[in-house]
């Protein structure tokens, strides 16, 4: 009896010692993470203390003092460029370790690893885009050039000095969460995360649909509503630039570029809401006499925060900026001389290209009269508590097959494939351009750096204290014929390969323009007199528009002038939609409480703030107006997706085009609607629509509450590691980008000058630990829209009342 | 009388900071193994030998860093924004596992003595 209690009792105890000590599916082992010695609580974190640290680390060649200021950011003195790097790694790990290692398990096709086979097909999606295939092309770009080379050894060596001392009690949380240990770093990981980077902002294609479009319309109607320069534009280099240089050959359009397209293929569109703004006033407009640059990269914000802060000084050195965790030196940022900022250019740099297989062993294929080899490349994607999952894919010339006949509806009996051409399988060297950007001291240098840029080609805004100003959409373009990619291409034919490069030299650029400014917004690159072709549709220029309209009434521009810039609300392109669409409504059918609505629209000032109502009802009614427009003449089909218009097409349409056949519903054969019954019924529907979902027209319905900004932390659904119903205004298509999801995630003012000052914020923190003081703190700042003064520090013996803390690392 | 609970909670709290969490449980086991009298205070010694140093150790940290992760887990967990819900549940589990292992310690002392109440103490 005794025995068998005795035994009892051991294995109730030891069942729930193990019960605690295993993950339950996505619960955590309960005991380890609830043990204040090793679990969570190890994660909580105080302020900085003014105690200095002195860590003794394996590679560093030289003592690395690092002085971290109220904000977190780190301001590493090094003797020499190695050890700053080295430096740099082990700082940013120490900040964002699990963030920098999970971007790259992401792009390299690896999350199944961590999470099990609910990742595959991302997995899978992934390695058929050749991010590996193009990641082993950077490495190989950036390990070529021994300066680079180094960089990235003494970046992954700070970052495996800290990985190697860090006990698993003090593992990010996120580890502790998903149950897995950090790896070490390797220099190819540098060149996943800049895969990343490209795949976010040059990835997107719109081939697939334009190619049912065109099926379905013509090529006459398709050319009319998808045109290829916009009907009102103000493009980033200023109409009127002249080109100083002789354009090489451009390859003329074949006879015949149609192809079909009997797949259904899902492809990423465009993403409106990944924008960005830059521009720089020269010296006549600043108030000093001397240039003011400004920057913020819209992306999709998430936590830990997408940017970095960091100064790096070495002799030879002085740079402050933002970083990405995970590459080394500073990629939007300012040194005593120059500044530079970056927003994405859009260029068309994926194209899709039909593989004609000699046959179903698929080891040859069709191209300029003759059967070339297929290669192939074995992916093996590890499954966490599975098999591995083992993925042929096949290349060819144009680069790898990413969908096979087999994996979709297919009818003809010839084996076919669509082959990705895609800028990101070059050989490259990601970091050199932002190398001797970090070093440039006039724009000579400036010039120099960009030539080297390959991709995610982006435009390049430049100030320095010499008083010059620059902007260049810059990266490397394809040569290519009008319109080459604009539909899918078939592949047999030489005719539709891209046919070389731009060159560098050539890309579009304007220096000191006489309007005294330069600024991008992701709008069209030039007006049609440059010779190349670049892409037929950019981002609506609504933002472009609104900042050169200010920008063109300011005179002695100020930091705050510029900050107030950043954080304008107009919604420039209701100002457009608004006088048009205003008078069309059938006031006679409208409702009380509809009449109330329009009533409010009519008073708009056009602010998109976070109170304003008509704004929120704007925002429904154009989305909705656009559905009404064109949703039957381009209806949803899984199989043969299409896209419509884009607005400022619609805008011409609403604002020339009246009678145009388009507004009459093809689903309704009884009945010809015209623009004034399609501009009251979708104006009647979004209010009803509002009313349903946020009760009568009143407060409820104000713009913030409504559009519900979230800075999302990167593991889906982790609702308590982010921020939710963030109150700010603006949003898509406005100055102050700050939508749903996306938005300005680093906010950047450099005033140039004998002595360079600069502001800046990012929705986030400098920590990517959730139980920091770091986290969010400077969320509430960007949320207000003022910026902090960053601290540009000369030395080392400097004494600022800014600095919390010192961290050396000693070998 | 308190000897088991202070040798539990200071042997624990020392080989926490080496060892794995689990090692409460043998450290539980074990004093109890060497010493207890009945079941029932063997369970309360290795609860609150554990529970206590973990209550504690959870605080002051809860208590220095602005309790702003114990908010968060809170959330995450049990969605809540209570910190005191993980304050709470922290020692309740160390102290189950600190009692289970002590109960089961005793109970194996049992069989090989032939009086329980026997070096009670």
């Amino acid at each position: 009896m005794k025995v068998f209690k005795a035994l009892l009792s051991l294995l109730v105890a030891i069942s729930l010692l193990v019960a605690l000590n295993r993950p339950w599916g996505s619960v955590p082992a309960f005991g380890r993470l609830l043990s204040p010695f090793e679990g969570f609580w190890q994660n909580a974190e105080t302020k900085d203390h003014a105690t200095g640290q002195n860590i003794a680390v394996e590679g560093a060649r030289d003592e690395v003092t690092i002085l971290y200021d109220d904000l977190h950011v780190p301001h590493i003195f090094a003797k020499n460029d190695y050890d700053v790097y080295f430096a740099q790694g082990y700082v940013t790990a120490q900040d964002r370790l699990w963030q920098m290692e999970f971007q790259t398990y992401a792009a390299a096709g690896r999350i199944s690893e961590l999470i099990g086979d609910r990742a595959l097909e991302l997995d899978r999606y992934n390695r058929r885009l050749g991010m590996a295939y193009g990641a082993e092309k950077s490495l190989k770009g950036m390990l070529s050039d021994p300066v680079t080379k180094s960089v990235l050894e003494a970046y992954s060596a700070g970052i495996n000095a800290y990985i190697n001392q860090l006990k698993p009690a003090h593992y990010p949380i996120e580890y502790k969460l998903l149950g897995y240990a950090p790896e070490p770093w390797t220099p190819i990981k540098v060149a996943f995360l800049l895969k990343q980077m490209t795949q976010t902002l040059a990835a997107g294609a719109d081939d697939l649909m334009m190619t049912n479009v065109r099926q379905k319309l013509g090529p006459a109607l398709t050319a009319d509503l998808f045109p290829d320069y916009p009907f009102k534009e103000d493009p980033i280099i200023p109409v009127g630039t002249r080109w100083d240089f002789t354009p090489v050959k451009r390859p003329a359009p074949p006879q015949n570029a149609d192809t079909d397209s009997s797949v259904a293929l899902n492809w990423q569109p465009h993403d409106p809401a990944i924008g960005s703004n830059n521009w720089a006033v020269g010296p006549q407009k600043s108030a000093t006499g001397y240039p003011i640059l400004a920057n913020d990269p819209h992306l999709t914000l998430s936590l830990p925060s997408i940017w970095y802060q960091i100064q790096l000084v070495t002799p030879t050195l002085n740079v402050y900026g933002v970083s990405l965790p995970g590459a080394p030196g500073v990629i939007i940022g300012f040194n005593k001389d120059v500044a530079w900022g970056v927003t994405n250019v859009g260029a068309d740099v994926l194209d899709f290209y039909k593989i004609r297989f000699r046959d179903n062993r698929r080891q040859e294929y069709w191209h300029d009269g003759k059967w070339k080899p297929v290669r192939q490349r074995i992916e093996t994607i590890n499954v966490k508590g599975k098999r591995a999952v083992v993925d042929t894919v096949l290349y060819t010339h144009h680069g790898p097959v990413v969908y096979l006949p087999e994996e979709k509806p297919f009818q003809s009996s010839i084996p076919t494939g669509y082959a990705v051409r895609w800028i990101a399988h070059e050989v490259d060297n990601g970091i050199k351009t932002f190398y001797d950007l970090n070093r440039a001291k006039t724009y000579d240098d400036y010039v120099t750096a960009l030539s080297y840029y390959v991709a995610p080609a982006q435009n390049f805004v430049f100030a320095n204290t010499a008083k010059d100003i620059a902007i260049s959409p810059n990266g490397r373009f394809p040569l290519k014929w009008r319109d080459q990619g604009k539909f899918l291409l078939d592949g047999t034919k030489a005719a539709n390969d891209w046919q070389g490069w731009i060159p560098a030299a050539q890309n579009p650029r304007v220096k000191n323009p006489p309007r005294e400014f330069v600024s991008s917004a992701n709008q069209s690159s030039t007006d049609p007199t440059y010779p190349y072709y670049i892409n037929w549709e950019f981002e609506t220029s609504d933002r472009g528009m609104r900042i050169n309209q200010r920008l063109a009434g300011m005179q002695k521009v100020t930091v705050d002038s510029m900050r107030r810039l950043q954080n304008d609300v107009y919604n420039h392109q209701a100002s457009k939609f608004l006088p048009v669409l205003l008078p069309r409504i059938q006031e006679t059918n409208l409702s009380e409480q509809q009449k109330q609505a329009l009533k409010t629209v009519r008073q708009w000032n056009y602010q998109q703030d976070t109170a304003t109502i008509a704004g929120t009802i704007y925002v429904d009614w154009i989305n909705r107006l656009e559905d009404a427009i064109w949703a039957d003449d381009f209806p949803y089909e899984a199989s043969r997706p299409m896209r419509y218009p884009n607005a400022d097409r619609t805008w011409q349409l609403l604002l020339e085009e009246p009678d145009a056949r388009w507004f009459d519903n093809v689903q309704t054969p009884n009945r010809k609607e015209t623009i004034g019954d399609i501009v009251t019924g979708s104006f009647q529907a979004t209010v009803d629509s509002l009313s349903k979902r946020h009760g009568p027209l009143g407060q409820t319905w104000a713009w913030a509450a409504h559009k519900k900004t979230a800075v999302r932390h990167l593991i889906p659904g982790l609702d308590a590691f982010s921020a939710l119903d963030v109150q700010i205004g603006g949003g898509s298509g406005i100055v102050n980008a700050a939508g749903r999801r996306a938005g300005p995630s680093w906010r950047m003012v450099v005033q140039l000058g004998p002595e360079v000052s600069a502001y800046g914020v990012f929705p986030g923190g400098q920590s990517g630990n959730a139980g920091s003081p770091y986290y969010l703190n400077m969320l509430e700042t960007w949320r207000k829209g003022d910026l902090y003064e960053l601290l540009y520090l000369k030395s080392v013996t400097q004494k600022h009342p800014r600095i919390q803390s010192t961290l050396k690392l000693t070998h | 009388m308190m000897l088991p609970f202070l040798v539990i909670a200071l042997l624990s709290a020392v080989a926490q900071l080496f060892l794995p969490w689990w090692v409460i449980a043998p450290v539980a086991f074990g004093v109890c193994l060497w010493r207890s009298k009945t079941g029932w205070r063997a369970f309360g010694n290795g609860f609150l030998g554990i529970a206590v140093v973990w209550f504690v150790y959870a605080l002051s940290i809860h208590l220095q860093t602005d309790g702003i992760l114990t908010g968060r887990m809170a959330d995450l967990l049990f969605k809540i924004k209570a910190p005191l819900v993980l304050l709470l549940l922290t020692p309740l589990i160390g102290g189950l596992v600190g009692g289970l292992a002590g109960l089961a310690g005793q109970q194996l002392r049992a069989v090989f003595s032939t009086d329980p109440n026997h070096r009670a103490a």
